[in-house]
């Protein structure tokens, strides 16, 4: 044993402390390699097919049903138009949780009529409290930068001082979502994280021109449902208005047509485009409440092949007078 | 309470409420975000800004007048603002703390010593200021051309002024006073000649590169607040990006990680507003100094000096920040501030040499010139520097825009970037739109950045201004650039696929983004011949295209030869045939053999520039998702007369 301090010798307790930690280490460096070893390399992954679907928000026992009540007081006309299908109790229940999805897709004042007015969506949200409804979401992801489109639309304040709840597109409220027999919406990135504690859906749009389109109304309103770089799909804009249709089975739409937009849609941005149609469509079949959206702007439905697209696929109704509306004016 | 303990407290107050104001500094309505919070204030009390403005274009704008405070406080008090108030300096103050704090006493004292090298700053500070005052040289050089009048006057109060010394002092010969006066004159008269009256303006101001304010705003706005937002406690609403920041950082970090080495390191070497407040507490009428000389020279003032003056010897005045840690360690309270110089013995001005002040005077005044021989404001301005809405023409711009990063901060889309060298080296950090980064264009409601911006390198226009309405409509919108369609990207223009995204966002009234319908024929592989038809429906000899592959909406059809040569429109089609839609049916139904067209409807977008105002919502929006097909660059932008697209009609 080595016991001359002045020795630099290893004694054997500094040798087998040595041992150990060397076999140690070596060890642990070739556990490593060992599990961490590649032999592949990486392979591209394949997007794995979403299976997420959108609830049916359809009323089923209600059927078809539309209401085209005119008059120059929005707030009126919603009202009416409302009680005229059986007062609001018949779409909303105690305990509902509702989803108002509206058109705020540009950053520019109410009064330029690009987006929902922020008038009918606190008088929507008030209806929906005093049906006994537990919360309001409204929510959009818009075209110009979301902070901004919400405030300057007057939207956010007008919802919160109702009391809904205003929800912006946050990349974390998407998922990809596979429409059922769609060609263009497959994989595809969808504001769904708002609709998966919802009971009811009710989308609220303006009625506008749209150079693309033919029109934006409704139907077309679902577009701000979708994320990524949606605006490829311009290039097939009937086939994904259509496919959004099918996607989203709402309790009920409302097509704000007391002030509509003529010309220079979907933006506009003067008064001169714009032109008092002074009415308020209110119904549960979409494709009608288009189609005779259609009439207002002066467009024949052959302008719009949207419309006769879906009604093939079996979204709803084109010829609106089936659904025997219900005409009223204040 | 402590002195030291009271500075710390500023120091810490002034560094949160920096830190507050920039973090305010964002567009919308809840109670933190921006609403009448002075969020420039640190900047404007920043003399340096205020002095550099005042040089390069003659006045002082707005807010920058409580500089002067500052002035008046450090002639009064010395430099407070260092040690006191600087945000920046507080962030160098407390890395070096960090990092020499397990030192040992004589390690630290040793950090403390003055070196040499602290006069680089008065360099700096004379190099920049002679940038933003070359104009005014050479005005005062061009004055004898330019006022006869006020030259005149000029020179006999000159002369009053030496009659008077003459009188004074009896050393004075007047023979060599007098002939030292003549060759003056006679060098300003005919350096007068060199410039012409119609010389281009050569005011430019790059105070901003170093000043701290815009440094550190510059840094926090751009580098560390991104940050911050990509974590729980994000700021803005979507995480923000800034184009080509690397430089910024780099310099950022680098500043603060030379603290590693000397303490305080940019205050003492790099600053040029501390070169200033040095420069100015030469009059101060406060000073640190020594009660008594004589003492046990311990240098234990010296352990944690900040501005590393030699309080133990004799102290450098224009150095000394006012941290006052001196006063603190020195255990027989010799140390104190007070009116009587230091017993010691003190040095009031920087130590700079006329040599030195030439040499950084003349390469400040040269840089600019210089630069500008590439004509970069001239024939040769990069089309890719689109200036916010407001921006001053570009010469006048370069004379205020301080690169301090407010205006990128507070636009609400995220489209102002701090440039590269699209400007020029000048323009570096300058703001420069970049459409592909963002949330959405720059909004034609928005007014943000001008009413931001602390010198008015951007003017605070009003919404009526800029939108050309009422009392401004003779003149029109703000253009800061037009839109141009790159027909070999364009999916309508090049791929026959319908697409006129640009011309849907297109934010004006009426749209300056119009369409002409063009119908092209397809290529449908094999020729379509008529088997047989009716009004509506048409039936293949052989196989056409797939499956409804024709129903999208946009196809049509055209048979040859037929009467009208209307294409009609498809609505639905299979391998063998096709459908139209019931609008428009055939006539007379085509004959059998008659060949079939198929053409694709397409809306081609052209831009009119008479409308479009440069905002680039086109080009944000335009789903050719690399270089985009649509592309704003500064053409026909209204700030310049020389950029005009258009004849005035």
């Amino acid at each position: 044993m080595n016991l001359d301090p002045n020795s630099n010798r290893l004694n054997r307790r500094q040798f087998l402390d040595r041992l150990t930690k060397a076999g140690i280490s070596i060890t642990a460096a070739c556990a490593a390699g060992f599990w961490l070893h590649d032999t592949k390399g990486p392979t591209l992954s394949k997007d794995k097919p979403s299976n997420l679907v959108l609830k049916d928000f359809s009323i089923g026992a209600l059927g078809q049903k539309m209401s085209i009540v005119r008059g120059k007081d929005r707030k009126a006309t919603l009202r009416m138009a409302i009680n005229s299908l059986g007062g609001i109790e018949t779409f909303i229940k105690k305990g509902d949780r509702v989803l108002l999805k509206v058109n705020a897709a540009f950053a520019s004042p109410a009064m330029l009529s690009a987006t929902t007015h922020p008038l009918i969506i606190a008088e929507m949200t008030e209806l929906c409290f005093k049906a006994g409804a537990v919360s309001v979401v409204v929510t959009d992801n818009p075209i110009n930068d979301p902070d901004s489109c919400f405030t300057l639309t007057g939207i956010a304040d007008a919802a919160r001082s109702a009391g809904a709840r205003v929800l912006l597109p946050r990349d974390d409220l998407f998922r990809p979502m596979t429409v059922k027999d769609a060609k263009l919406i497959r994989n595809w990135p969808v504001l769904y994280k708002p609709f998966t504690d919802i009971t009811k859906v009710i989308g609220m749009a303006p009625l506008k021109d749209h150079h693309r389109s033919g029109a934006s109304m409704t139907m077309k309103n679902w577009y701000g449902l979708l994320g990524g770089r949606r605006n490829i799909f311009h290039q097939d804009i009937h086939g994904i208005i259509m496919e959004l249709a099918m996607m989203v089975k709402p309790s009920l739409v409302i097509l704000d047509a007391t002030t509509s937009m003529m010309t220079n849609g979907p933006t506009g941005g003067s008064l001169s485009d714009l032109k008092h149609t002074n009415t308020m469509i209110v119904s549960t079949d979409q494709v009608a409440a288009d189609a005779f959206g259609a009439s207002l702007l002066g467009k024949s439905l052959d302008e719009l092949p949207f419309i006769g697209k879906a009604e093939v696929a079996g979204i709803g109704t084109a010829d609106y007078l089936k659904l025997k509306p219900v005409m009223a004016s204040i | 309470m402590n002195i030291v303990t009271t500075r710390r407290i500023c120091q810490i107050f002034f560094f949160i409420l920096f830190l507050w104001f920039c973090a305010v500094t964002t567009l919308g309505d809840q109670w933190w975000q921006l609403r009448g919070w002075p969020v420039n204030w640190i900047i404007q009390l920043d003399p340096l800004v205020g002095l550099a403005t005042l040089l390069s274009t003659r006045t002082v704008y707005a807010g920058l007048l409580w500089g002067l405070v500052t002035i008046v406080l450090t002639i009064i008090l010395g430099r407070f603002f260092c040690g006191w108030i600087c945000p920046f300096g507080s962030i160098h103050q407390f890395v070096g703390f960090l990092s020499k704090r397990k030192r040992s006493i004589p390690e630290k004292i040793k950090l403390n010593q003055y070196h040499p090298g602290q006069s680089i700053k008065y360099w700096i500070l004379i190099f920049l200021l002679s940038v933003s005052a070359l104009e005014l040289a050479i005005d005062l050089i061009r004055l004898p051309e330019s006022n006869r009048l006020l030259f005149g006057i000029l020179i006999l109060a000159i002369l009053t002024l030496m009659i008077l010394k003459a009188v004074r002092q009896t050393q004075v010969s007047p023979k060599k006073t007098g002939i030292v006066f003549l060759i003056f004159i006679s060098i300003w008269l005919l350096l007068s000649t060199l410039f012409n009256g119609y010389q281009t303006s050569a005011a430019s101001l790059q105070i901003g590169l170093l000043d701290p304010m815009p440094l550190v705003y510059r840094s926090i706005n751009l580098v560390i607040l991104p940050l911050v937002d990509r974590t729980s406690i994000s700021i803005s609403t979507i995480p923000r990006f800034y184009d080509g920041i690397w430089l910024i950082a780099v310099i950022f970090l680098t500043a603060i990680l030379l603290n590693l080495r000397v303490p305080r390191f940019y205050c003492r070497f790099i600053c040029p507003a501390g070169a200033m407040f040095g420069i100015l507490s030469r009059f101060a009428l406060w000073r640190m100094g020594k009660t008594r000389n004589e003492c046990i020279d311990c240098h234990l003032c010296e352990k944690n000096c900040e501005g590393s003056c030699s309080p133990t010897s004799q102290i450098r005045i224009n150095e000394c920040v006012l941290c006052m840690n001196c006063m603190n360690e020195c255990r027989h309270h010799l140390m104190t501030y007070q009116i009587a110089p230091s017993a010691s013995g003190e040095i009031v001005s920087p130590d700079l040499s006329r040599r030195q002040f030439l040499a950084s005077a003349v390469s400040g005044a040269a840089t600019i010139p210089m630069l500008r021989v590439s004509s970069y404001l001239e024939g040769n301005w990069d089309p890719a520097l689109v200036r916010p809405p407001g921006a001053l023409p570009e010469k006048a711009f370069l004379s205020r825009c301080i690169k301090c990063g407010q205006c990128m901060r507070i636009c609400p889309t995220n489209v102002i970037h701090p440039a590269g060298l699209q400007g020029g080296l000048e323009g570096l950090w300058s703001p420069v739109l970049n459409f592909r980064i963002g949330t959405s264009g720059c909004q034609f409601n928005c007014i943000a950045c001008g009413n931001l911006c602390p010198t008015a390198a951007i003017r605070p226009i009003s919404i009526e201004e800029r939108l050309g309405i009422n009392r401004y409509a003779e003149q029109g919108p703000i253009k800061i650039g037009t839109a141009f369609v790159d027909r070999g990207r364009c999916l309508p223009w090049a791929m026959d696929r319908p697409c006129i995204v640009c011309q849907e966002n297109c934010p004006v009234s009426p749209k300056a983004i119009r369409t002409r319908e063009v119908f092209n024929t397809i290529d449908t592989g094999s020729k379509l011949i008529v088997a047989k038809a009716d009004a509506l429906y048409i039936e293949f000899r052989g196989t056409g295209p797939d499956m409804n592959q024709l129903a999208t909406g946009d196809y049509y059809t055209v048979v040859l030869p037929s009467a009208d040569h209307q294409p009609r429109r498809i609505v639905s089609n299979w391998e063998r045939g096709l459908r139209i839609a019931d609008g428009l049916p055939f006539e007379s139904p085509p004959e059998p053999g008659s060949r079939v067209e198929i053409q694709i409807r397409l809306q081609q977008p052209h831009v009119d520039p008479k409308h479009c105002i440069g905002c680039g919502v086109c080009e944000h929006e335009c789903p050719v998702p690399g270089k985009r097909a649509i592309r704003v660059t500064a053409d026909n932008e209204s700030r310049h007369q020389e950029h005009a697209l258009l004849l005035k009609r």
